[in-house]
């Protein structure tokens, strides 16, 4: 009889100890969670960045779009300015693309000619354009991040960026917080 | 249509690439309750491991897959 309540008590402390695993482990398991860092300025890439972006969505993963760098300027309105710039700022603002439109390829550009035979054969493919891209990840609910630091290097004011429905201005943390919590982070 | 399965809604996806059929599907799919079943005609040869993918991933169930020409047919089952 003794025996027997001393392995009921040994049973308990071990699944006691067990539920503390799985409860520890349940905390620092991943989530269904997509990140990608859009380093790049580049068509291509951009266009790889938001297939990749769009087609997690479809599988029913959390995505987060972290644009920084040459990818920031990705993001500008087009039909949007913003004064108080200084020289250095108004360079960036004329030299660097304003909005997904204005990209160029990162291979065969040709002075431009690459990139619009590109955009013409995307468009004879079918093959959604960044625009519709940018429409389309709104729309499933991709949440954008951009990095702080790249809009203040560039000159960028919040007020010459698009109106997206998931935008948060944020810095390197509140990325690696979001990707030490995804089974899947990219860089682009 | 086949003739032993039970179709709620038709999607054409022909003449779609990566990632619209998926994207498209994913979308079609909310619209039919759990246990309908969409069938969605795609032209695009990478469906053929995309599909079964996104079903796997997203829980739903892929009954059958029919390919007539360029055509890819697939009958999905909402699962969730």
């Amino acid at each position: 009889m003794k025996e027997k309540e001393g392995k009921e008590k040994d049973l308990e402390k071990q699944f006691a100890e067990l539920k503390g695993w799985v409860e520890n482990l349940s905390k620092v398991a991943p989530e269904n969670k997509l990140v990608l860092i859009c380093f790049s300025g580049d068509l291509d890439k951009a266009l790889a960045a938001f297939i990749i972006a769009t087609g997690a969505a479809a599988m029913g993963m959390d995505v987060v779009m972290f644009f920084t760098f040459w990818g920031t300027p990705l993001l500008r309105d087009k039909k949007k300015t913003a004064g108080g710039k200084d020289l250095m700022g108004k360079m960036f603002g004329f030299m660097l693309p304003k909005g997904v439109n204005a990209l160029k390829l990162s291979k065969m550009n040709m002075g431009g000619m690459g990139t619009a035979m590109m955009k013409a054969l995307m468009k004879k493919k079918n093959v959604a354009s960044l625009e519709d891209m940018l429409a389309l990840a709104a729309e499933m609910e991709v949440r954008i991040f951009i990095c702080e630091m790249s809009m203040d290097l560039m000159g960028f004011k919040r007020e010459e960026m698009i109106a997206y429905p998931n935008l948060t201005y944020c810095g390197v943390a509140k990325m690696l917080e979001e990707a030490q919590s995804s089974k899947v982070q990219f860089f682009i | 249509m086949s003739a032993d399965i039970k179709v709620d809604k038709i999607m054409d996806l022909k003449g779609m690439p990566c990632p619209m059929p998926v994207v498209k599907v994913s979308k079609g799919i909310k619209e039919v309750a759990i246990g309908q079943v969409i069938e969605a005609h795609t032209t695009d040869p990478g469906a053929l491991a995309d599909f079964p993918a996104w079903a796997r991933t997203s829980g739903n169930e892929i009954l059958k897959t029919d390919q007539t020409g360029d055509v890819i047919k697939f009958y999905i089952k909402r699962k969730v």
